[in-house]
């Protein structure tokens, strides 16, 4: 990835907001390198949208400092923050057409009629949408209008553009797209520094540099796409970020017990104390008999179902202690002509390197 | 389609309901009517429908000084106080609609409290406060008069349109680097003029129709058409008032029609 | 230790939140800005309805030697006149109030069950008339009701009557005018809440066997008793300070609250008295309205924005 020399890094620190009584963002710290694309993820009312608010100057913060490549930004307000900005519903000034939504930021900035017209025609063409310009805004679809929103958030250049869900209002096929192309466009464009919130982790893993994941006004977990999922630090990291079993587990003696068994574990072993084991589904796997694996974590379970999905399937088996296990598979054709009937005892294998152990809240 | 209609109750079940409802509408707006076919009746007696026609009740008014001279303080009226309403009351409702004032509920409940008190009391109130000021019989004091009145209608037609309006419009212009005037003028304002048109004409036939608070605070040289007719209803019953009802019917019916308009291009 | 002035003093403070005091002075500015869209509106407000209203209800707690008294009060339970007038506009308002009910609930249920189009074209008729001034209104009921007004003529020339009806200057001609100029203001909220209720609940009623008569009674009429309620008073309300059509059809027999104030204050110039009419009639205006809204928890003034 070719970053421009004008891109500009964010640091946000100790960012306070309170809504009357209620503590909407805690002391939260947040790095974002030039260039970067960065992606704010959490359920609704972790605060995601709040800070992205912060971020633009449309909420003020009670207390912290914001500074972009070095200058303090917290009280400037939002037309000298040159920021861009896609919300979710777009925002398109419906009494503008296509061009003129376009040139409203150049014209804000005094930006000649020539080179307004050549820049818009830039951007138009940058979002694939070369010609369109005489269009009303309500003869849009929503990808058009999408299309629209970013060209109109980036065509002025900014140092930053951020992103408020700009996926969520399309259908499934159209946002994959999107989100597949956002990415390309980030990666041409180069300097722009981006932030984007969403709820969607499929979303965030397939286009982001780094995820920040958000939860109760606080960011759990600050890391790439596949560190989060490989390495969740939290329960609530574990359990938003794909799939996860999880598994009670007592470390004594510098070793890890689940029950009366002994749980090898790659990483090195952590304090004394409860912790919870996450068990990806699709790190599991249906042990037969002729397999007597070291460093494999064996589990005696009874299999209560099986779910096929076509080109996976899922069954379900219960421990000892009652707890139900998922577990996930391919449809390879000796697999799943190897399963065992419901109701049957099973042994399911886990590696290790696999075993995730996080604080038992 | 009879998708709209609520049961599936035949319409001729129901012929009762709209021969009743009928006559209500009929109550009305029949008295408009009649006084519409009266005005253009020659005689003077009441008699309707009307023997002989002829404009002569128009003549009437519009060659009279006294009706004239207190049209034209209406008219005066009426448009400076809906100059100066429509401003006030289209800035107070925005700021009411940031809701971030920790008074709101307050400032809302002082904005319409000329919809709550009675008319009277603040008639007799304008009068007494006027009277230490100097501003009875004034143009200032009726336009200020007035304006308290065609206040909570221009604020309640612009809050209703800008409720309506997508506040991100206006944070996406900021972002695009609008101050906040530009951005009020360029994007917020064009969204919500019909709004404001609306609550213009609202607060021009608040004012010209307005008649309990003139009684008391114009009169002389300002004495507002309204407060003329009043007194000439007291004293008997003038043909001439006829035609001048039947203007300010006609009035009405276009304000009206202008506003729907409007409404309906939004 | 010194600070270096041109740092904001609480940066880097450990434990100190960043950038409080500007960012509270930001807020500040906000605040501020608001206010400043919103004063000269609040500053009129306040000038014309506030502050006189104020200097009233001061008036009113002085007799006429400019001694602080309750005289002005107590006058209204033993003079004759006065609980006249207290009487009569009670009754006029019970009246106009009953006949706008009789009138706007049929008139509101049959637009409400209207088709669209049908509905709209209706209620330009009860729109119109209250956007037609209240003067005219007024006159046309004297032409219509007076001495050798429409109605005697024709009732004379038919031969029904021989002497006219006394229709105006008198009760039952307020009445008529009152309730004309007060009606839309029961119909519009009542037809608006009607138009909120779900016809798949009356349809689900009338599933479950429940006929038309009995479907309107124990569904439609109890779902549109809020929206009644809300007509109800606001009519009652401006019934108790009307002052134009009983000023002007009321011949001089029927004097109601409004009226009296203008006498007491025009005619007499008994400012304390007329002021404490005013008070009284404000509290009581005050007092129907909120005992509404605690009631309903609805907004008695959002109602108005229908107009």
């Amino acid at each position: 990835m070719s970053i421009a020399p004008s891109a500009l890094p964010i640091s946000m620190r100790r960012i306070e907001k309170r809504f009357g009584s209620v503590a909407v963002l805690r002391d939260l710290n947040l790095d974002v390198a030039a260039g970067e694309f960065l992606t704010l993820l959490g359920p609704s009312g972790s605060g995601k949208t709040t800070l992205l608010m912060i971020l633009a100057g449309f909420v003020r913060a009670n207390a912290g400092s914001i500074k972009v490549g070095g200058d303090e930004i917290i009280t400037t307000p939002p037309h000298r923050r040159n920021i861009g900005m896609v919300f979710q519903n777009y925002a398109l000034f419906p009494h503008m057409n296509v061009f003129h939504n376009i040139a409203f930021p150049l014209k804000q900035r005094g930006v000649g009629a020539a080179e307004t017209a050549e820049r818009v025609e830039k951007a138009l063409d940058l979002v694939k949408l070369k010609g369109l310009g005489e269009r009303r805004v309500d003869q849009l679809s929503g990808g058009q209008r999408q299309r629209v929103a970013l060209a109109r958030a980036i065509v002025f250049e900014p140092r930053i553009v951020l992103m408020d869900e700009p996926l969520s209002a399309l259908d499934k096929g159209l946002r994959e797209h999107m989100q597949i192309e956002l990415r390309a466009l980030h990666r041409r464009l180069g300097m722009m520094t981006t932030v984007y919130v969403t709820h969607d982790q499929r979303e965030a893993i397939t286009m982001s540099d780094r995820i920040a994941v958000m939860n109760a006004g606080r960011i759990e977990q600050l890391d790439r796409p596949e560190t989060l999922y490989a390495t969740p630090r939290t329960r609530f990291v574990a359990g938003f970020i794909g799939e996860s079993n999880f598994i009670p587990v007592e470390c004594r003696n510098g070793s890890v017990w689940y029950e009366d068994q002994r749980i090898h574990t790659a990483a090195p072993s952590p304090a004394p104390g409860q912790h919870l084991m996450v068990v990806r589904p699709e790190k599991l796997r249906l042990l037969t008999d002729a397999e007597p694996a070291s460093g494999v974590n064996v589990l005696n379970a009874t299999l209560s179902d099986i779910i096929y999905q076509g080109d996976s399937f899922v069954c379900y088996a219960v421990l000892r202690d009652g707890r139900q296990l998922t577990l996930r598979d391919y449809c390879r054709s000796d697999v799943l002509a190897r399963m065992p009937a419901p109701g049957r005892p099973v042994t399911l294998g886990l590696d290790a390197q696999d075993t995730i152990l996080v604080a038992a809240d | 389609m009879s998708g709209d209609v609520g049961l599936p109750i035949s319409h001729r079940q129901r012929l009762w309901l709209y021969a009743l409802g009928g006559l209500v509408l009929l109550f009305l707006i029949a008295p408009s009517i009649i006084i519409v076919i009266m005005s253009f009746s020659d005689s003077t007696l009441l008699q309707f429908p009307p023997q002989q026609w002829s404009l002569r009740w128009y003549q009437s008014y519009f060659q009279s000084l006294e009706w004239r001279d207190a049209t034209i303080v209406s008219v005066k009226v009426a448009i400076m106080t809906t100059f100066v309403a429509t401003p006030l009351g289209t800035a107070a409702a925005y700021a009411i609609n940031r809701g971030t004032l920790r008074l709101n509920g307050t400032i809302n409940a002082l904005l319409t409290a000329s919809l709550i008190v009675p008319v009277i009391l603040i008639g007799i109130g304008t009068f007494f406060l006027y009277a230490r000021i100097g501003l009875n019989n004034t143009l200032t004091g009726l336009v200020i008069a007035h304006t308290v009145q065609a206040l909570p209608l221009v604020v309640l037609t612009v809050l209703s349109g800008l409720r309506s309006y997508d506040m991100n419009q206006e944070r996406v212009a900021r972002s695009l680097g609008a101050g906040r005037v530009a951005a009020f003028w360029q994007v917020t304002m064009p969204q919500i003029r019909f709004s404001i048109v609306s609550g213009a004409l609202f607060a021009f036939i608040t004012s010209f129709d307005e008649v309990v608070v003139s009684l008391f605070i114009s009169g002389g040289e300002t004495t507002t058409l309204t407060r003329r007719m009043f007194n000439a209803l007291r004293d008997q019953i003038d043909p001439t008032i006829a035609a001048i009802s039947t203007c300010l019917i006609v009035l009405s019916v276009v304000l009206l029609s202008v506003a729907q308009m409007f409404g309906r291009r939004h | 230790m010194s600070v270096h002035p041109t740092l904001p003093r609480d940066t880097g403070r450990a434990g100190q939140d960043l950038n409080t005091q500007a960012l509270r002075a930001d807020a500040r500015r906000e605040s501020l800005r608001l206010l400043a869209l919103l004063s000269p509106s609040l500053f009129l407000v306040f000038a014309i309805i506030i502050v006189p209203i104020g200097w009233l209800f001061w008036l009113s707690l002085f007799d006429e030697a400019g001694a602080l008294s309750a005289a002005n009060y107590a006058r209204f339970f033993e003079q004759a006149s006065y609980i006249k007038t207290f009487v009569t506009t009670f009754r006029v308002a019970f009246i106009v109030t009953g006949a706008c009910v009789l009138l706007g609930y049929p008139l509101a249920y049959m637009l409400s069950q209207l088709p669209r189009r049908a509905a709209s074209i209706c209620l330009i008729f009860v729109i119109l008339p209250f956007w037609t001034s209240v003067l005219v209104r007024t006159y046309a009921w004297l032409v219509i009701l007076q001495r050798k007004g429409l109605i005697n003529s024709w009732l004379i020339d038919l031969g029904v009557i021989s002497e006219p009806l006394p229709l105006a200057n008198n009760l039952s001609g307020v009445v008529i005018g009152m309730t004309h100029i007060l009606l839309p203001f029961l119909v519009l909220p009542l037809y608006a809440s009607m138009k909120t209720i779900d016809t798949d609940c009356l349809r689900a009623g009338m599933n479950l066997g429940a006929g038309p008569v009995a479907t309107f009674r124990q569904i439609f009429f109890p779902l549109s008793l809020p929206g009644l309620a809300s007509g109800v008073v606001i009519v009652f309300v401006l019934c108790l300070g009307f002052f134009v059509t009983p000023a002007l059809m009321g011949g001089g027999k029927v004097i109601m609250w409004a009226m009296r104030m203008e006498q007491t204050t025009s005619l007499y110039s008994n400012w304390g008295a007329g002021a404490a009419l005013g008070v009284v009639l404000l509290v009581v205006t005050l007092a129907l309205l909120g005992l509404f809204q605690w009631l309903l928890g609805a907004r008695a003034t959002g109602v108005w924005s229908s107009r």
